[in-house]
């Protein structure tokens, strides 16, 4: 083995461009998976820390009837809440939620919206809601800035809203928008305005009642509720996950594609070199090979192609890698709308695992692609081979 | 029977198939080669040279007969054997050279003591003895484009006799050199087949070659038809 490298390394070195062709189309199959995993991986590190530190903590409780699919089961989806729950919300375990819908009348259109209730002291999740702060009697109000964007609202702005409270008897309120945030997470902004906890449940006569909880993701809360259902990361994370797996397997498809035009240029490599080179193929086995190290010989210098395109990939790859994951990858302003959680810059993250299992399926793979033509080696007679007939 | 024989060849025959019917291309050969020996055979085109040095070689088996190779028959060697004592005891020259273009001259004549897995030291004195011999330790660095069509026949020489085995085959080695340059290889291998007392045995057709030869074998149609040793 360490012979066929020797003398593959010989061979390769000698073919210089097509060999250098072929490296290079590899090495870019590997700068180009790794690098587009990478902004995945960031992606997703990114939307999982935010989705957690701004919207579901350690885990949410859903009253037994919630499901953020159903708006109209949103009407039947609150629960009073129990003096044991009462307690945890009292010592910083958890922070509920009221949510129902309303309409609002931003500039005379019309526009349905998620009106959501928050405590204003609540310290679980990163939602600015210490805004909704106040002294005098307007009902604070606050959007997301892409809430903001599409309804033209501003700071200061009074809007209109209107609903149906446990009685069924609709009733409207102008709200005055305090404050604007800015967050990577879509479904906090798009199409719902906050407003402090207690002025929702009194707007809804729903005292003392709210649709879910929020846990602390330190302290956490751990019981069981009667009633309300404990949905964990893994469930609440579904869409991120959903969403950055349907994202990969197009990359997938750019990689599959990039390397079945390194895979056949080596295939090619290898069948032209085994029909070139049958004289020396011929010399080698009246030297004292066997038909056998002949084809390890080429096997390895086919494969050898991967190994020097994942040293080129490192030459060059690894400062442009290395650069982008501290700049990071400035998204395009409008992915703000596609309502997914994305930041506007993502910093991409490798891991050793992506670059070894990278490497590994290259390898692999060229090796493959490099012994396939050499069977037509153990099929060549010797003395053909030497006088470099075509068979 | 000569027992101290280094080839003892017995009733040889092969056969190629030709469409559906089949070719004979050697018929009842029967011969013995001694250590030291000097010796071609020699025959127009198409005589069945070729095809009796690639039995020697252990590259072919014979269809009926036997050919033993230093106390092998070649008919009984697996592939691995057979490449072991190419390795080992043959050395090939061509016609056409065969040399790798990729490698230096000095990488052409190392690959045989690669393949015998002789330490980089003894190799680098080895490869460096043997273009000495060829005279050609001026040219190490070159690659066989670089050469002339005579240096890259010494080459091959050098690569041949490198790991000193007990037997040479030459296949037209001069069919493509001029007359000085034939003459030139024919001396350098005249003498080492005298110093080393390695055993040469040429396929020619060129009056060149065989003027120079210790022991003739006419061969005409696949059939030896003469064997004459030429008195020095
Ligand atoms: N592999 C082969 N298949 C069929 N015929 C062959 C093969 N090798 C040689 N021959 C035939 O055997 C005869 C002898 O060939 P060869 O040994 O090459 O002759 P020489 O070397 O004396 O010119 C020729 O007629 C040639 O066509
Ligand atoms: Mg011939």
């Amino acid at each position: 083995m360490s012979l066929a490298l020797k003398l593959a390394y010989r061979n390769l070195m000698g073919a210089k461009l097509r060999t250098w062709l072929n490296v290079f189309v590899l090495s870019l199959s590997f700068v180009v998976i790794i690098w587009q995993k990478g902004i995945l991986n960031g992606w997703d590190q990114q939307a999982r820390r935010d989705t957690i530190n701004w919207e579901i903590g350690g885990g949410q409780y859903w009253q037994g009837d919630y499901d953020p699919y159903d708006p109209f089961a949103l009407e039947g989806s609150h629960a009073r809440l129990s003096v044991a729950t009462e307690r945890a919300i009292a010592e910083g375990k958890l922070t509920p939620i009221l949510i129902s819908q309303a309409t609002m009348y931003p500039e005379g259109r019309i526009q349905n919206i998620l009106l959501k209730g928050i405590d204003p002291n609540q310290k679980i999740i990163e939602l600015p809601s210490w805004e909704l702060i106040s002294e005098n009697g307007d009902i604070p109000a606050m959007i997301g800035k892409r809430n903001a964007k599409n309804n033209h609202l501003k700071m200061g702005d009074y809007v209109t809203i209107r609903w149906r409270d446990a009685n069924g008897t609709f009733d409207a309120v102008e709200v005055k928008i305090v404050h604007i945030f800015k967050s990577n997470v879509a479904t906090l902004d798009m199409g719902v305005l906050w407003i402090p906890l207690q002025k929702h449940q009194k707007m809804m006569q729903m005292d003392g009642e709210a649709t879910i909880l929020v846990t602390d993701q330190k302290i956490g809360f751990g019981g069981s509720i009667v009633g309300w259902e404990f949905k964990d990361h893994y469930l609440l994370l579904t869409e991120i996950r959903e969403m950055i797996e349907m994202k990969s397997v197009g990359g997938y498809v750019f990689f599959v594609i990039l390397m079945s035009l390194a895979m056949l240029a080596i295939f090619d490599t290898q069948v032209l070199s085994i029909f070139r080179r049958q004289k020396e193929i011929g010399t080698h086995i009246a030297l004292g090979m066997t038909q056998k190290q002949v084809i390890v010989l080429f096997t390895v210098e086919g494969a050898a192609h991967s190994v020097l395109a994942a040293i080129l990939a490192g030459i060059y790859g690894f400062p442009l890698l290395a650069y982008q994951a501290s700049v990071g990858w400035a998204m395009p302003g409008s992915t703000d709308d596609f309502g997914m959680t994305i930041a506007e810059t993502i910093f991409p993250a490798y891991s050793i695992g992506l670059v070894l299992g990278t490497t590994l399926i290259v390898l692999i793979t060229t090796t493959i692609v490099s012994y396939l033509p050499t069977r037509r080696i153990s099929k060549m007679k010797p003395t053909d081979a030497i006088r470099g007939k075509i068979q | 029977m000569n027992n101290s024989a280094l080839i003892h060849i017995t009733d040889l025959v092969k056969t190629f198939p030709m469409g559906k019917r089949e070719f004979t291309a050697l018929k009842d050969i029967n011969l013995s080669f001694s250590a030291g020996e000097f010796s071609g055979i020699v025959g127009p085109s198409g005589s069945g040279k070729t095809t009796l040095l690639n039995i020697i070689g252990t590259l072919d088996v014979p269809t009926k007969g036997d050919a033993r190779v230093i106390g092998r028959s070649v008919s009984d060697l697996n592939s691995k054997d057979a490449a072991d004592l190419r390795n080992k005891h043959l050395g090939f020259i061509f016609q056409t050279y065969n040399l790798l273009q990729v490698y230096t001259v000095f990488e052409n004549v190392e690959l045989p003591l690669l393949l015998l897995k002789i330490p980089s030291e003894k190799r680098r004195e080895m490869v460096l003895q043997s273009l000495e011999w060829v005279g050609l330790t001026d040219k190490i660095k070159s690659r066989p484009a670089q050469l002339s069509g005579g240096e890259c026949q010494r080459v091959s020489i050098a690569r041949a006799m490198v790991k000193s085995p007990q037997i040479v085959l030459a296949d037209e080695p001069t069919a493509n050199l001029d007359a000085k340059n034939s003459h030139t290889i024919l001396q350098t291998m005249e003498n080492l087949n005298r110093e080393l007392n390695t055993t040469f045995i040429f396929a020619t057709h060129d009056e060149k070659v065989i003027q120079y030869l210790r022991r003739k074998i006419s061969l005409e149609d696949g059939q030896v038809v003469r064997d004459e040793t030429i008195k020095g």
